[in-house]
């Protein structure tokens, strides 16, 4: 739709005298005045400070005093550092394979019912309403080993669950049933792209006899692989950056024993770090370590897309 | 068109006149069999949020005991952390920040959107590609001279740095909104220009009006994220009166939950009161949630 319209944009011609020519012009930066400002004044100063920042001992209190290489160096040795990448990494390469395929199973079984859908895409979706510091609250007693419900929901199946908050084995593998509660939104996305495909490639390719499983590989798969694509990349980028729940559960003014070293994730170091400990040149640092990490895991996502990802009209 | 669903012809179900009495059986069975897997997957997803609720409402002694209802049902947990904490000068604060900072992303965003769908001018194209780049930018790489700024400019310890930044638009908004301003006809515009609209009054009588449907889901979007943050608030916050709603409950937990005097049942009821406002709105604008959602990952 954009790029048809768009064409009939450009495919007119600036008509008339230059004067009303320039008045366009000047009416067009006025209009996207405010996100200039913004984006010089919160992004692009911003950014610059930050690269100068990461070269930089500073703790807001006293001029920052240039160190060169010293935080990049610190990073390479820091244990905390390694640490917390790996406990994102870990937390990242759980979470996202099973979000995407648990919500893709449950846009499909919404699909199956077609009358009843949208009440349970609403029961669905409401979970992902809950603030991250409910969330955090919640889950903290959700998750406890001995009363929480999940513990008490496998004993009715005769299992023994782990200590979700305490084992620092489990710690991870907690939070990450409790993103995976907030599915909603995600399974929203795919159950539009279920819609969306086109109810006669279903019938062509039940008429060549296509099974079940070879109809939603062949059919479905390539059809919704946009959207699937689409919140790979945004669930991954998301992951990355978990901050609120976390930090609700097992960190503030006192640290909580197992969750500090289990739970610390790269976010809730970088703004304990800058924030807590007022390291602002390290943690200036670590936010530029993440913008690769991220842009460097989007662009090979991209690149890897090209092989499975279909677009239409392509 | 914009959100209004593309209208794609259902499934048929009954395609075939005679259909023999066995294999319908075959397929209302399996149809129950859906359903029912739908709700206990439904069960799984509300129970926490039953807890919490249940929970909130439960004794001191009886928060954890596992019975899914509270007896006797003590309504005073709330009365109670209404007094052990500013819980409405939070709401308050919360309401503030959310109100403001939504209202101010809507306009903005929409007007930059409207900027770049609309008017030619040189460098458009390349700026609007910025905007797309910026989109990728990790919000840890600004947090601390944006920090900083407000800093310099003594607003610390204010609500204003919660929601001032979004008096400039966001990227992601500008990108939504400007799809849905490229599906409108120009002759709409032009019919305006003829009129005597200037580009002001394009903007705000033909444009806004005609995109309320995305100008809603972008205010619910925005109202929702400002509501949940908890980030900004403890990077700006120092004054417990000061606090939003989600920083408040943090202090709540620090101080009546974990090694603190373990007050559950006001915490939960304070969590409790973060959250049913959140599930309110949803139910007024559900609407516009979902087709938000759907249509940023669909067609974006």
């Amino acid at each position: 739709m954009g790029a048809v319209a768009q064409g009939a944009l450009r495919a007119r011609p600036a008509a008339g005298p230059s004067g009303l020519r320039r008045a366009e012009a000047r009416a067009g930066w006025a209009f996207i005045a405010p996100w200039a400002v913004g984006c010089l004044v919160f992004t692009a100063v911003p950014m610059v400070t930050s690269l100068y920042l990461s070269f930089t001992e500073y703790d807001v209190l006293r001029p920052p005093r240039p160190v060169g290489l010293e935080n990049y160096r610190d990073m390479l040795v820091d244990p905390r550092l390694r640490l917390a990448l790996w406990n994102s990494f870990f937390y990242t390469a759980l979470y996202v394979p099973l979000s995407v395929a648990l919500a893709l199973g449950l846009a499909l079984l919404l699909e199956r019912v077609t009358r009843a859908a949208g009440f349970f895409r609403t029961a669905f979706y409401v979970p992902s309403l809950t603030p991250t510091v409910a969330v955090g609250a919640l889950f903290l007693w959700v998750l406890n080993p001995s009363v929480g419900i999940l513990n008490r929901a496998l004993a009715l199946f005769g299992v023994d669950g782990p200590g979700w908050t305490t084992d620092p084995a489990w710690i991870k593998p907690g939070l990450v049933v409790m993103s995976l509660w907030s599915l909603g939104g995600t399974i929203v996305i795919l159950y539009a792209a279920l819609k969306n495909v086109p109810r006669d490639l279903y019938e062509a390719a039940r008429i060549e006899g296509a099974s079940g499983w070879a109809e939603f590989r062949h059919v479905t798969l390539p059809m919704i692989s946009g959207a699937v694509f689409f919140v790979l990349i945004v669930n991954t980028i998301a992951a990355l950056q978990v901050f609120d729940e976390v930090y609700t559960m097992y960190f503030g003014q006192m640290d909580s024993g197992a969750g500090s070293s289990a739970a610390l994730f790269y976010v809730v170091y970088l703004f304990r770090q800058a924030f807590e400990f007022l390291n602002m040149g390290y943690a200036s640092a670590m936010a530029w370590l993440l913008f690769v990490v991220i842009l460097v895991i989007t662009l090979v996502q991209l690149r890897v897309s090209r092989r499975w990802v279909y677009y239409e009209g392509r | 068109m914009a959100l209004a669903e593309a209208s794609v012809p259902r499934r048929q179900v009954a395609t075939y006149a005679v259909e023999r009495p066995e294999r319908r059986v075959g397929r209302m069975a399996s149809r129950l069999f859906f359903l029912v897997l739908l709700a206990g997957v439904t069960v799984v997803f509300l129970a926490p949020l039953a807890w919490l609720v249940s929970a909130s409402l439960k004794t001191r002694s009886q928060v954890f005991n596992g019975e899914w209802v509270p007896d006797p049902v003590m309504w005073s947990n709330y009365v109670d952390v209404w007094r052990a904490a500013p819980v409405l000068s939070w709401l308050q604060n919360s309401l503030v920040v959310g109100l403001l900072g939504a209202v101010a992303v809507t306009l903005s965003s929409a007007a930059v959107a409207f900027g770049f769908a609309y008017f030619r001018f040189r460098g458009r194209d390349v700026l609007f590609g910025l905007v797309l780049a910026t989109m990728m930018l990790p919000g840890a790489v600004t947090m601390i001279p944006v920090y900083l700024i407000w800093n310099e400019l003594g607003l610390v310890n204010t609500l204003v740095p919660l929601w001032a930044g979004n008096l400039f638009g966001s990227v992601f908004y500008v990108f939504l909104l400007r799809q849905f301003y490229l599906g409108l006809p120009r002759d709409l515009f032009d019919a305006a220009r003829i009129d005597g609209a200037n580009y002001l009054q394009m903007w705000w009588r033909v444009a806004l009006p005609l995109t309320r449907t995305a100008l809603i889901v972008v205010f619910v979007f925005e109202f929702k994220a400002l509501w949940t943050d908890l980030l900004k608030p403890l990077i700006y916050l120092y004054d417990t009166a000061l606090f939003t709603m989600p920083r408040g409950i943090k202090t709540l937990i620090d101080r009546f939950g974990q090694g603190g005097e373990m007050q559950w049942e006001l915490v939960l009821a304070a969590t409790t009161v973060l959250t049913v406002p959140l599930i309110a709105l949803f139910f007024f604008a559900q609407r516009y949630f979902i087709e938000g959602i759907a249509t940023t990952g669909t067609k974006g």
